[in-house]
């Protein structure tokens, strides 16, 4: 249903709006790290991609 | 250390493998075996998103804000999520229209404005220059470094290019390169294949670069991730970087903010992102791949960032070595020179991108949008007398390239070397980023008004100017510095980045949230106070509707023109071949000989015409060169569309079904009993089906037409009461007959409700097909005769009863029969009909002899409210419900009914019904 493609994937926006933007962001932006990397740009880079398979997921469940 | 001319010679290198593709693409294309036509050459292809910026900047930016060069990516992934919503619908319009930028596009929208396209292209254009100069500064500057001994100081590198002024001559390359690539042949219905085909090219070959670099630098240099990561945790300057900021600096969360959202509509209205995305677009099902995969890119692309700005932040003494160069000057401070170069034509292909599509996309505006409008309309020039305009139209797009590089350069010396690049891209993402509202209020919001967009867009973008772009300008000095200090005419309030004592935030946000505020509120108190004329509530409905409706709206065209005035218009802009080759398709889907049947162009063909030259020069262009020639009826056009338009105030654009079933109720009381029904059967419908949803706004809008035109054509006759009579009856009988036509299709739509409710009531019996045939056979008689059309009947003596609705197969073979005589070629009108035993089945086979139907058109012609009708000629006649009713009568007997057809060669509707056992 094509319908449903554009709702969910409107749902992920919101998501993203919510993941990238204070104040979520603000509980990564610590001077910690993991692995040897910054927490804010693990998390940075996890919820991105997170965000890219969820779209990927949903559009590809069409076919 | 390199010498010169081996890096003239890799770039001549790298620009001929490129052409070669470009040529390779084009010549593919013309074969007609495309190399672009798959979703991730579409996915690249919007790699041309990033461009110097990117490359050099980003690195810059992150050595002085940490992540604050990050919701320049992460603002179009999270408009990616919104594409199959938003962009999907903006290529379908623009598809639909034939649109070729994003002026066009505006104009179109708000009833093919073509002062709403200056503005906008214009706009673009002074917004974008900004844009450009950013390129021509990082390529001036990558080839400053890569030429000079690394580790000097700014200084020293900015006296090294005003000496040897590297950006002028980038500017003449890139323009030259633009003009090349861009202009080579004047192609706007089909797409730039070869160029999408260099564009994707060039978006590997930045990616690999800039992959190569990174990890050359995390693995070479350093340690990995890690590593390098820790030894700036360690260094106390830099510790800062790894988290959010809290100054005024773009890594605050206020700044990050609005930089998301900044970056969310540059990827939708950068003019080169609406070229590659929707222009160039070839399929629309590869939007569904580039939703993630162009994300994904992205993301690639920005890995090796933040690695590459610490590694040169702890490499490099501290201030000696500007950040935006560090994806250079790090390869060769090692000693890589080979790195170094490798990084160089990244660089290169991310500006020479950026520049071409650009430029071709700005050109295209302002020759068609621009230029030539105001050409037209200056009689002096006789450019109606010229015969070929194409010319001129290439020449005007070469110079406006030429223009606009030049423009951009004197741009770069106004505003210094010193500006890191990325602050110069965001001034342009902010110009671009007042398209929002016209756009995105255009194709939801239906009371959107010229003037409101009109008058949004320049108040947008006269803030922008004001709050943004002027204070830019640094070289003029003291005048600039006091105007930013003091504020205009020395009001404290006027200062441009604290506008009405607005502070606390960066100037990209703070005249971002000026410009777009004032912009998006103007655009909609001004629509609601202003009244849209005809044209944009027709345009207003094809936009926002374009999922819905059938593209025919209301008959915007009336009157007539001769048909060699509009073979020359044709020809002056689309050349003698292709014109020649439109006008013959034309003819043919009307069943015409182009050459000699056609004498006088009348308003569907104006139509059509104004639709071809639309691809060619825009479609306000277009719809004023088509006026041009066009005489109007004698009741003149504009008064008319003045009646039209006061009186469908009331109803075009309502969308309730009770508002509609209410004016039905005022006609006559006949059809009240019938809206009664018909709304029940409606809200049957909507109980039965979400999907019936659809169906109801169908119906409404095809109830509109006929009463629309009713409506208009009794208010004349009631205003002017001393009409002449052959007037007077003329309007009476399409009053008479648009009448006819809703209590035609009230009854079928009730009809259809009915048997797809299961409520209908049939009537079973022993029905003979023989019998059948021949009498809706005689019924017909008399439409035979009058579209004389030759009857062949092949029956034989004998058929085996069926079980069904004696009536209602009546029905059905009535509806096949008159819609074959009504596509019968109109000259020699044949329709066969044959009768056989297949098996267990009887069947039934209609055939005419008319244009036949294409794939599309056999896949829709059982939907409702699809009549083949409207793309042939003129109004359409039927309802568009009698095919789709036959197949559910047919189908409720345990048969079935299709069409097969090859186009030009006649369409054959075919049905059977099963002979019962024993």
């Amino acid at each position: 249903m094509r319908h449903t493609i554009g709702r969910r994937l409107v749902v992920v926006f919101l998501l993203g709006i919510v993941l990238l933007n204070y104040p979520v962001l603000a509980l990564f932006s610590r001077a910690e790290m993991v692995a040897g990397v910054p927490l804010l740009y693990v998390y940075l880079f996890a919820a991105w991609l997170a965000l890219i398979a969820a779209m990927a997921l949903i559009v590809r469940r069409r076919a | 250390m390199l010498a010169g001319g081996t890096i003239f010679l890799v770039v001549l290198l790298y620009m001929s493998v490129l052409f070669t593709i470009a040529y390779v693409g084009d010549k593919r294309a013309d074969a007609g075996r495309s190399m672009i036509r798959n979703p991730y050459v579409y996915a690249l292809s919007m790699g041309v998103y990033c461009t110097a910026w990117t490359f050099y900047g980003s690195v810059g930016r992150a050595a002085s804000t940490g992540v604050g060069f990050l919701p320049v990516y992460l603002g179009p992934t999270l408009m990616a999520a919104l594409w199959w919503v938003i962009l999907r619908k903006i290529i379908r319009i623009t598809k639909d229209n034939r649109i070729t930028s994003i002026a066009d596009f505006v104009g179109s929208r708000y009833g093919k404005s073509t002062l709403l396209a200056m503005l906008v292209s214009i706009i673009a254009v002074v917004g974008i220059v900004p844009y450009i100069s950013l390129q021509l500064q990082a390529v001036s500057t990558s080839f400053t470094s890569l030429w000079t001994e690394p580790g000097r100081g700014i200084a020293e590198t900015t006296a090294m290019f005003s000496v040897r002024d590297t950006a002028f001559y980038a500017a003449w390359v890139l323009a030259a390169f633009a003009i090349l690539f861009g202009t080579r042949h004047l192609d706007l219905t089909e797409h730039h294949e070869g160029l999408v085909a260099a564009i994707a090219f060039e978006s590997i070959v930045k990616l690999v670069a800039f992959l190569a670099v990174g990890i050359f630098v995390t693995y070479g240099m350093y340690d990995g991730f890690g590593d390098i990561f820790s030894r700036a945790a360690a260094d106390p300057d830099l510790r800062r970087l790894l988290v959010m900021g809290d100054g005024v600096d773009g890594s605050t969360y206020a700044s990050w903010a609005w930089l998301t959202m900044l970056s969310m509509l540059a990827i939708l209205f950068l003019p080169r992102q609406f070229q590659m995305q929707v222009v160039e677009n070839t399929d629309e099902r590869h939007l569904g791949k580039a939703i993630w995969l162009f994300p994904l890119y992205l993301l690639l692309m920005n890995i090796f960032v933040l690695p590459i700005a610490f590694g040169g932040l702890l490499y490099f003494p501290r201030g000696t070595v500007n950040a935006d160069a560090f994806v250079l000057t790090l390869p060769l401070a090692q000693g890589q020179s080979a790195m170094a170069l490798v990084a160089f034509i990244g660089g290169v292909s991310a500006a020479t991108s950026m520049v071409i599509v650009t430029t071709v996309a700005l050109s295209t505006m302002v020759s068609n949008d621009l230029v030539m409008p105001l050409l037209l309309n200056f009689p002096p020039l006789r450019l109606n007398q010229r015969t070929d305009l194409s010319g001129l139209l290439l020449a005007i797009r070469r110079i406006a390239i030429v223009a606009i590089v030049m423009f951009a350069y004197a741009y770069e010396r106004a505003t210094g070397e010193t500006t890191s690049l990325v602050s110069i891209g965001l001034i342009s993402f902010a110009a671009v980023a007042q398209f929002a509202p016209a756009i995105l209020g255009g194709i939801y919001w239906r009371d959107a008004t010229r003037t409101g967009a009109a008058v949004g867009l320049v108040a947008g973008f006269v803030i922008w100017a004001y709050t943004l772009a002027l204070p830019s300008l640094t070289s003029p000095g003291w005048i600039i510095e006091s105007l930013v200090n003091h504020g205009a005419f020395g009001l404290a309030y006027l200062r441009p980045y604290a506008l009405l004592g607005v502070t606390g935030l960066d100037p990209v946000s703070h005249s971002l949230f000026w410009s777009l505020f004032v912009n998006a509120g103007l655009f909609v108190i001004v629509s609601l106070l202003t009244q849209p004329s005809v044209i944009e509530r027709s345009q207003a409905s094809r936009f926002v509707d374009v999922f819905r409706l059938a593209p025919e709206g209301l008959p915007l065209r009336r009157g007539t023109a001769s048909y060699a005035a509009l073979q020359d218009l044709l020809k002056r802009f689309l050349g003698e071949r292709r014109t020649n080759a439109a006008l013959r398709t034309y003819a043919h889907r009307r069943g015409l000989d182009w050459e000699t049947d056609i004498v006088e162009a009348d308003a569907d063909l104006l139509q059509y015409s104004e639709q071809i030259l639309a691809g060619a020069i825009g479609s306000a262009s277009a719809h004023v060169a088509i006026t041009s020639i066009v005489h109007d009826e004698a009741l003149g056009m504009d008064e008319l569309m003045r009646m039209l338009d006061e009186t469908s105030q009331a109803i075009a654009y309502s969308r309730r079904l009770e508002e509609r079933s209410r004016m039905l109720e005022e006609k006559s009381l006949a059809l009240e009993t019938a809206t009664t029904e018909l709304r029940q059967a409606n809200e049957r419908l909507l109980e039965l089906d979400v999907l019936k949803d659809e169906f109801i706004s169908t119906v409404t809008h095809e109830l509109r037409t006929p009463l629309t035109s009713i409506r208009a054509f009794t208010e004349i006759l009631y205003d002017n009461p001393d009409l002449d009579p052959a007037r007077r009856s003329e309007f009476l009988a399409i009053v008479l007959r648009e009448s006819e036509r809703l209590t035609r299709l009230i009854n079928q739509v009730l009809d259809l409700a009915k048997i797809e409710s299961g409520t209908a009531e049939w009537d079973l019996s022993d029905v003979d097909l023989r019998a059948v045939v021949l009498e809706s056979v005689q019924a017909l008689h008399q439409l035979f005769a009058e579209h004389n059309v030759a009857l062949e009947l092949d029956l034989p003596t004998q058929v085996p009863t069926v079980q069904a609705d004696r009536d209602r197969v009546q029905q059905v073979m009535i509806n096949l029969l008159s819609n074959a005589i009504k596509f019968a070629d109109a000259a020699d009108g044949q329709v066969a009909v044959t009768l056989q035993v297949d098996g267990q089945q009887v069947r039934v086979d209609v055939a005419d002899n008319g244009p036949g139907l294409d794939t599309a058109a056999q896949a829709v012609v059982f939907d409702k409210f699809r009549q083949v009708a409207d793309r042939r000629s003129g109004r359409p006649q039927g309802t568009g419900l009698g095919l789709p009713i036959s197949r559910q009568i047919i189908a409720h007997f345990g048969g079935e009914l299709w069409v097969e057809s090859l186009p030009g060669a006649g369409a054959t509707f075919s049905f059977t019904l099963p002979i019962p056992a024993g």
